[in-house]
């Protein structure tokens, strides 16, 4: 009898805790500082961390951002220049130089599978799974990741375990939102319209929706996530497909025109890439949502790497386990920018308006833009861009007279 | 680039490889890592497709025969094998050129193995010479559909003729050599592992 006594009683404390330090104030939308002061406190751990990392390993093997660098020195010069031999630009033996050179560095390392997982962070977050080159340090740092440890999982864990159980809402995940930029708010998608943003993780979908409301569309999954989906669909239209229904592109527009059309249905919020990338890049738009017309409202979403890493890779995670990692991680930190309207232009064609689109997305965001399709991350490249690069190289052997 | 610490140990053999092939055990770890990126389905070895799978090689004219040069005999290509391609491409450091022990077998970098190397993307059957024929096909591959056969033809006589010293008709390795001999191999061939 002692022990579930006990047990209740520190179940009642922990449930009135919760609700009056969290769920009332957010309620009433009142904040009561303590997500300052946790993020407060984090940052001067970290900082401390980094310092204590920096100090103890030699200068040579410390982990430079490889997202910026890159691991082998480029040569960035364009196929003219890199095949100049001895003699001009007629077809030479030697030309397969160029051409082995730049495929072999495409194979130590390319632009887009690096996208496709988890960003390496400069300096160690305290957490095991970004850890990818740091040995031990030092007794205290040590320390300090076993009190992180049990921070994480016997303290944040289950408050946000219990917060997921409290929210109604079915997309409340749970983890600590920060940093809204409040200026940008006037550009806030309105009805009628498309919202197009950069696509990292489910989540992001739960960060605009705390914002303002939209419909969705997407493909539709299984599991927990399929559960979320056909549920949302019972209070608000959203529209869903299987990936393979997405090739027969009229179909997905017309649901979508009508969708706009009705001025009373809620904005739709499109993933133009198609795909989750790890969020320090933009890929390819996919023209389909530019062709359907109307206002698009861009939105930019970074999250800072520093304190959690939100991208979901679902190769190789599901979802379940996938919230575990947000829900153990320090904090979810994002800036959010909703940008002016665009419109499709004169003379502009989708393919255009879509590139357009990007660039301004990746400009906010600070992302760097890549051409290439978020879809490589299941299928293979498509020929058309191979027969671009023969074009090219087609060009200049026969386009300079080497026949005579 | 994932969650797990690449460590020494894990490379089989590690030393052996770093002995055959020069790499640091630095860019060695880093190669590994990019060896168990590519191989999707944690297979241990890398197949053709997991090569394809790159979009930058994907396009590149070349793409097929390089794909090729990884996979001498099968279907598979294992860590040391990957690594033994991509050693041809180490720069050459002056290491190399000082410690030459008459006994120890050619680095896998030096000028002679970097132009073998070029040489057997355009050999095709692999007998030690390319045929006009085989000229021919390579070039097609490069070009596409974007040349007709008479152009490419005139292209690949030509290119033959010039480098063929013996009359045969068909480029030996030792011709091959001649004919790039003013050529920067070492530089046009080389790729940097930054630590």
């Amino acid at each position: 009898m002692e022990g579930a006594e006990l047990a209740g009683k520190i179940l009642s404390t922990w449930l009135t805790l919760v609700l009056g330090f969290i769920l009332l104030p957010s309620v009433f939308g009142v904040s009561l500082g303590i997500s300052e002061i946790y993020m407060k406190i984090l940052v001067k751990t970290l900082e401390w961390a980094t310092i204590r990392i920096e100090k103890g390993t030699p200068k040579e093997s410390i982990l430079k951002n490889s997202a910026s660098v890159g691991i082998i020195q480029r040569d960035e010069s364009p196929m003219e220049k890199g095949l100049s031999g001895l003699r001009g630009r007629d077809f030479e033996l030697s030309d397969v130089f160029y051409f082995s050179k730049k495929g072999l560095e495409a194979i130590v390392e390319d632009e887009v599978t690096q996208r496709f997982s988890s960003e390496e962070l400069v300096s160690w977050n305290l957490l095991t799974r970004t850890n990818v080159n740091f040995q031990y340090i030092s007794l205290r740092l040590t320390m300090v990741w076993v009190l992180g440890v049990i921070v994480r999982y016997c303290v944040l864990l289950p408050l946000r375990v219990t917060l997921a159980f409290i929210g109604i809402s079915l997309l409340v995940i749970g983890t600590t939102l920060v940093g809204q930029l409040p200026d940008s708010r006037q550009y806030r998608p309105q009805k009628g319209g498309i919202c197009v943003a950069n696509h990292t993780s489910p989540i992001d979908v739960l960060i605009l929706t705390t914002d303002g409301c939209y419909a969705m569309v997407g493909q539709v999954h299984g599991g927990l996530m399929g559960i979320i989906q056909r549920a949302m669909v019972k209070a608000c239209p959203h529209v869903w497909f299987e990936r393979s229904e997405m090739k027969d592109r009229h179909l997905v527009t017309k649901r979508l025109k009508e969708h706009i059309a009705d001025k009373k249905k809620l904005p739709i919020l499109i993933f133009p890439e198609g795909t989750c990338i790890n969020n320090t890049s933009v890929m390819m738009f996919k023209k389909g949502s530019f062709e359907i017309g109307g206002t698009i409202h861009p939105v930019a979403i970074k999250y800072n790497p520093q304190f959690g890493d939100a991208f979901w890779n679902s190769s190789k995670y599901n979802m379940v386990s996938y919230l575990l990692r947000m829900m153990t991680s320090w904090a979810i930190v994002c800036d959010v920018w909703y940008m002016p309207p665009m419109t499709r232009e004169e003379g502009e064609d989708a393919v255009q308006f879509a590139n357009r689109v990007k660039s301004a997305i990746a400009i906010q965001g600070g992302l760097t833009e890549l051409p290439w399709d978020g879809g490589l991350k299941r299928a293979k490249v498509k020929d058309i861009f191979k027969e671009e690069q023969q074009k090219n190289y087609s060009k200049m052997i026969v386009g300079n007279g080497s026949l005579s | 680039m994932g969650s797990r610490s690449s460590h020494a140990a894990v490379i089989p053999d590690g030393d052996s490889i770093r002995r055959e092939t020069g790499f640091s055990q630095a860019s060695l770890l880093r190669l590994h890592h990019r060896f168990r990126a590519l191989d999707r389905n944690k297979k241990g070895y890398l197949s053709r497709m997991d090569l394809q799978q790159i979009g930058a090689l994907a396009v590149n004219p070349l793409g097929d025969r390089i794909i090729e040069s990884f996979f001498p005999d099968g279907q598979r290509v294992d860590f040391p094998g990957f690594v033994r391609v991509l050693a041809h491409f180490r720069p050459v450091e002056d290491e190399d050129t000082e410690t030459q022990d008459p006994k120890k077998p050619e680095p896998l970098n030096s000028r002679r193995n970097k132009l073998h190397y070029a040489f057997q993307l355009y050999d095709l059957d692999r007998d030690g010479k390319i045929s006009r024929h085989e000229m021919l096909q390579v070039l097609r591959l490069m070009v596409g559909v974007q040349v007709t056969e008479e152009q490419l033809e005139n292209i690949a006589d030509r290119t033959v003729q010039e480098a063929d010293e013996d009359g045969d008709g068909a480029v030996s390795f030792v011709e091959f050599t001649k004919s790039l001999e003013k050529m920067d191999v070492e530089q046009k061939m080389s790729i940097r592992i930054l630590k």
